[in-house]
């Protein structure tokens, strides 16, 4: 059979991610609190970016999945990008 | 393991690798339909930068901190569930896609509060207090009722995928050599922790 091809994640481990997660989320509120400006849209979304990687390589084991899916992943992110690039080069130059 | 099992197993047409593919591509759908919306979000952000800065404010930070702090735990024990089959765990793994629909219902119970009380004050799409708004706030909070709504919706499917998996558990349909469908349902409930990951800093926390 040798279906299963998953990686088990062991449950500390699991629980030590939802830590760094659940810190990176006070943090992201407290960075907020303060008024940086234009800096704290950039914070925020770093934060989200660095949570979102978190959960996609552990919680949904992509970091034990083929090279093929990782590059998939990877290009959906990169198209999304390019696409807010665009507009937004368009939206400023019309 | 006697010859008859031995058939059964090798006239099994599996192929889980597949399926979770199948559940990838899915995904990435998923994925592009909120990043339209986060596109759309951005570029009248960029337009009318103090009217979506005073929109947040109308936003409980709070709820939705706890909103935030609940998805993020269930997106735990749900993959605390997949370990658990993987282990051959299977009461561990009832209890866990359990917790995992009992915060599901706390979220959508905050939601329920939260937009509730924007109703109460006359605050929903196509109403009277919406259409007297400037520009900036009506996109703001047509865009947060939409993105949010969209966002509640996945998680009452997400909900409904995780319901059908208890119940296969239960019957041992999903065991520790099957269990294909405890893994994209989980998969499908991180996607719903995945968006609000971004919702939150940015419906909620704008400066």
């Amino acid at each position: 059979m040798a279906n299963n091809t998953t990686h088990t994640i062991e449950y500390k481990g699991l629980a030590k991610i939802l830590l760094v997660l659940l810190t990176l989320t006070f943090v992201t509120i407290g960075v907020t609190s303060f008024h940086l400006g234009s800096l704290t849209v950039t914070v925020a979304l770093l934060i989200a970016g660095l949570k979102a990687f978190l959960v996609l390589s552990n919680f949904m084991h992509l970091k034990y999945e083929s090279v093929l899916l990782r590059i998939l992943v990877a290009l959906v992110f990169v198209l999304f990008a390019v696409i807010v690039v665009i507009t937004f080069i368009d939206y400023a130059f019309r | 393991m006697n010859m008859s099992e031995k058939i059964a197993h090798i006239e099994e047409h599996r192929d889980d690798e597949a399926s979770k593919f199948g559940m990838w591509l899915f995904i990435f759908t998923e994925l592009l339909l909120f990043g339209g919306l986060f596109l759309v979000y951005s570029i009248f952000r960029a337009q009318y930068p103090l009217s979506f800065h005073e929109g947040s404010l109308e936003l409980s930070v709070t709820i939705g901190a706890i909103n935030t702090v609940v998805l993020l735990f269930s997106s735990m024990t749900v993959a605390m569930a997949l370990t658990a089959m993987q282990k051959n765990n299977q009461k561990l793994a009832m209890i866990m896609i359990g917790i995992t629909l009992f915060c599901a219902a706390v979220f959508m119970f905050n939601k329920y509060l939260e937009w509730g009380a924007k109703f109460h004050h006359g605050l929903y799409p196509g109403s009277e207090l919406m259409q007297l708004l400037d520009r900036g706030h009506h996109l703001f909070f047509s865009l947060y009722f939409f993105m949010t709504g969209l966002h509640a919706l996945h998680i009452i499917i997400g909900m409904t995928l995780l319901f059908v998996c208890l119940f296969k558990v239960k019957n041992a349909s999903i065991n520790d050599k099957d269990y294909v469908l405890l893994e994209n349902g989980a998969l499908y409930w991180h996607l719903v922790d995945l968006i609000w990951i971004f919702l939150f800093p940015l419906m909620y926390l704008i400066t």
